[in-house]
């Protein structure tokens, strides 16, 4: 109701600024709409948009269907289907004179016509309509539209679109030629489009500050306004950036910390870790399948059933894997290495062969969707997860290795494998289990990177060398080594990427890690002792 | 226990016997490859081009055995190397087109006038002369191999460590030669070639002359492997591989004698490259591609860790099988692959020459316990 007031009010405001011609002007104005000269015809289209005249809408928008008639008399007609009504009046025409014509269109009618739906529509009670009418007025800067914005912005009660509504005004006093009169207009205008900040406005300014017919300390504050600009870009880049490289760093750190568990309490690369991701990613498409399925109310959360499930179906599989090839492979970690990569291309095929070549696609539920803006930089709500899931993995597997029997067993084989069992530890056992958990993290992993990623059976491969990077220069047995790599590498990459390109900052980082190891080599966290093996 | 014994099969009558059936083969499939089309002993130009191949990778193959056979340093990256001497050849092969290519330009390769350059990048300076290239396909592959090794081995990085590391390094090659800005032709990489020293590569005799000389490179490098090994160096090199401390405690430098077999296995796996694009045609960053170079360890493994001869039959022989699987069933030969992984990592750890040798009866030889080397080091 309050909104129909406003507009009712504002309605009558408009015809007090626009309007004091009177009803003769009006009168013109519709016959003006048929006259040959352009200008004359938008002077009328402003004219008309701003009569209270219930039948100035109906003709405009005729118009803009071009169902408006001239005829040779100055007289204009609105068609209807077969028969016409006479647009000043609304009265229906029995006749209608000879040498009727339809009134044209082009560019500069439409635009203009596009301006006064925007003027309408900045007076909707939709935020999101007087959103878009701000966007398509900035685009125009317009100057007859100056008092409608600076009333809308006078009743406007949302942020965002009295944001968008500052920058409109300051737009449009700015994109008139500059006059000695409307300096401090212009500057306030500056100065407003200064706080307002964001690329566009900076394009504004930047345009100011480079114009020759401004007035020096026009330019002076306009200059001073697009370096803080500048800088606020530069630091919300930066944050930007940092927030995608925490968000890769936290994919790293959950794909490599299950390779660091194996990698440390056995001394085995295991190569078929990235097929163990590939895996839980297919494990979490299947689990969302069947929920569809069978319980289709649960399919938001079917992510979450995946975890658990894609954690027991690879650690499972992983624990088949230690039993059934690695333990032959005892004390010969390299061999290791060629058979769990020979593991590698048999699962590939195998999932191939199931599900075929192609990209499967894993839903991302709607809660996990789109992205909310923090200042300057937009932060995903998916990447968002994966930040807080890996954290909470590493979390949890910190207290398991802690404080439960298995994680004080494993950290003792990680430490010295031979006092380790004659103190009692069954070492093999403790084999099986390290494996198996290694791969049930590599499961989770593959779940977080199914909702980012796209889930084919070459998956693996596109992580396992990012993985290995990870543990080698994080160093063995310590997971805030992996930690600190994790983020490092994704981080590196990240804040290089916009000065030297993704592809070659990826070969930095690669190059970097690689001169590390050599002053380093066995990592920023190497485990001390003299129970460390070769 | 090490299971990787290193003497029968590396005997020096063994080595002069497979050298000889290299050539010999090389030489029979050139002499066939120029009889009449309706010969039956004819040998198709696609049959001479795969043999060139596999010879080409058998040099691949033995330059890793050097290292992991006889040094302990498992390379998941010497592809790196073969592939660098690859693009030193092709660079050269690039230039011999001259005005003949798409564009006509007689200096530069079709790829750089599509980039819109209008000079020579400085690396591709002296690449219109064989010799040059010829110095380039062993010096630029010893020479990362130097800088690369002297780190490595010098600050003591071994292990599944050195491993890494290698794979890290062939997988940024890869990355930086897709990248078209470096000016190697990005994803297409160098192909199209015309000639060779003025001779038609397309041309049977040609290619039946490659193919020999590729069989006698292949043979000269088991030789020369072979003498590498059989020296008192080779002797060292066995002693670093089985324990490495001892070895530097009994005041010999691990690192050095480590170095110096990295660099020449890089150099003998740079002239293996440059064979491989004569006779293959193309070289793209694919060749850099870290799985070429795990399956190029498996190729020594399937012959035999340590035998030389061992690696050029493995090369040979899984290559074969690979032609042969992703003709009849392409969908299984990864099936087969890494079967062959398990399967010879499991069963076989001496390889088709420790099988060979068990069927003959003779006894392994004494090898040194492993169990100095795990607990020795770097406490």
């Amino acid at each position: 109701m309050r909104r129909v007031s406003t507009t009712c009010l504002l309605a009558a405001l408009w015809l007090g600024v626009m309007l004091l011609p009177g009803h003769g002007a009006r009168a013109d104005a519709f016959a003006d709409l048929a006259s040959p000269q352009l200008g004359a015809v938008t002077a009328a289209i402003s004219t008309l948009a701003a009569s209270p005249d219930p039948q100035a809408g109906v003709a405009l928008q005729a118009l803009g269907e071009r169902n408006l008639f001239a005829a040779p008399d100055g007289s204009v007609y609105i068609r209807h289907g077969e028969s016409y009504v006479e647009a000043r009046t609304g009265q229906p025409q029995a006749s209608v004179p000879e040498g009727l014509k339809p009134i044209r269109l082009n560019n500069r009618i439409r635009t203009a016509l596009a301006g006064v739906q925007a003027g309408r529509d900045l007076l909707a009670p939709q935020p999101a309509t007087r959103l878009r009418a701000a966007d398509a007025l900035y685009a125009r800067h317009d100057p007859a539209m100056l008092p409608l914005v600076e009333h809308a912005l006078a009743v406007e009660k949302d942020a965002a679109v009295r944001t968008r509504l500052t920058e409109v005004r300051a737009a449009t006093i700015l994109g008139q030629p500059p006059a000695p009169d409307a300096l401090a207009s212009r500057l306030e205008a500056v100065r407003a489009l200064g706080a307002v900040g964001g690329a566009q406005a900076r394009g504004i300014l930047a345009g100011v500050a480079g114009s020759d017919a401004e007035a020096p300390a026009l330019r002076h504050e306009a200059q001073a306004a697009v370096s803080r600009i500048d800088w606020h870009l530069r630091a919300w880049g930066v944050a930007q950036n940092a927030f995608y490289g925490l968000s890769y760093g936290s994919v790293l750190l959950l794909a490599a910390t299950g390779l660091a568990i194996t990698f440390g309490v056995m001394g085995v690369i295991n190569m078929a870790h990235g097929e163990m991701m590939m895996i839980g990613a297919y494990v979490t498409w299947m689990v969302q399948q069947a929920i569809r399925a069978t319980v289709p109310a649960l399919e938001p959360v079917a992510i979450l059933v995946a975890i658990p499930v894609a954690f027991v179906v690879c650690g499972a599989l992983g624990i088949v894997i230690e039993r059934g090839l690695i333990r032959f492979l005892y004390g010969r970690p390299l061999e290791t290495l060629l058979a769990t990569w020979g593991l590698s291309l048999i699962l590939q095929q195998a999932v191939r062969s199931i599900f075929g070549p192609t990209n499967i696609a894993v839903q991302t539920p709607g809660w996990l969707s789109g992205s909310v803006a923090v200042g300057g930089m937009d932060i995903t709500l998916n990447r968002l997860a994966i930040l807080v899931f890996a954290g909470l993995v590493l979390g949890g597997l910190m207290l398991v290795l802690r404080h439960t029997p298995l994680g004080l067993q494993m950290r003792a084989v990680t430490q010295n494998r031979r006092m380790a069992a004659l103190m009692g530890i069954r070492t093999p056992r403790v084999d099986a289990l390290a494996f198996g958990l290694g791969a049930g993290l590599a499961g989770l992993a593959g779940v977080a990177v199914s909702q980012i990623d796209n889930v084919s059976p070459n998956l693996g491969q596109s992580y396992i060398i990012d993985s290995f990077m990870v543990v080698v220069f994080g160093g063995v047995g310590n997971l805030w080594g992996t930690l600190a790599a994790a983020l490092a590498l994704g981080m590196g990459g990240k804040v290089l990427e916009p000065a030297i390109g993704a592809v070659s900052a990826k070969i930095a980082v690669l190059v970097l890690v690689i001169l590390y190891i050599q002053r380093h080599p066995r990592g920023m966290f190497p485990v001390r002792g003299r129970g460390v093996e070769s | 226990m090490n299971p990787f014994s290193t003497h029968a099969p590396r005997s020096l009558r063994g080595v002069i016997w497979m050298a000889a059936a290299v050539v010999a083969a090389a030489g029979g499939l050139a002499v066939a490859s120029l009889l009449p089309e309706g010969n039956p002993l004819h040998a198709s130009a696609f049959v001479v081009s795969l043999a060139g191949k596999y010879l080409s990778y058998a040099m691949l193959a033995l330059a890793v055995d050097l290292v992991w056979g006889f040094a302990g340093i498992l390379t998941l990256g010497h592809a790196a190397f073969f592939a660098l001497g690859g693009y030193a050849m092709g660079m050269y092969l690039m230039r011999e087109i001259g005005a003949r290519g798409v564009y006509g330009n007689a200096d530069l390769p079709d790829f750089m006038i599509f980039l819109s350059w209008k000079n020579l990048p400085w690396y591709w300076w002296g690449s219109e002369h064989f010799a040059w290239a010829a110095v380039l396909v062993v010096a630029v592959p010893g020479l990362l191999a130097g800088v690369f090794g002297w780190l490595a081995f010098r600050s003591r990085v071994s292990g599944v460590y050195l491993s890494i590391i290698t794979q890290a390094l062939t997988y940024a090659l890869m990355l930086a030669f897709f990248q078209n800005g470096l000016g190697f032709g990005g994803n297409n990489g160098l192909t199209d070639f015309k000639d060779i020293l003025g001779a038609d590569l397309h041309a049977p005799l040609t290619r039946a002359v490659l193919l020999l000389v590729t069989g006698l490179l292949l043979a000269a490098s088991l030789l020369a492997a072979r003498f590498v090994v059989g020296s008192r160096f080779g002797s060292l090199l066995v002693a670093v591989r089985d324990a490495e401390s001892r070895t530097r405690f009994l005041g010999y430098r691990p690192e050095q004698a480590k170095l110096l077999v990295w660099v020449f296995s890089a150099m003998i796996a740079g002239v293996g490259g440059a064979l491989y694009v004569t006779q293959v045609g193309i070289i793209n960053p694919g060749e850099f591609a870290p799985a070429n170079s795990i399956e190029s360890v498996i190729w020594v493994a399937v012959g035999g860790r340590g035998t030389l001869c061992g690696a050029v039959l493995g090369a040979i022989l899984v290559n074969m099988g690979k032609t042969l699987f992703t003709a009849w069933l392409p969908e299984f030969w990864l099936y087969g692959l890494g079967l062959l992984f398990i399967c010879t990592t499991l069963f076989l750890p001496n390889g088709l020459m420790g099988l060979w040798r068990h069927a003959r009866k003779a006894p392994p030889e004494e090898v040194t316990p492993e169990v100095a080397d795990t607990q020795g080091e770097e406490a």
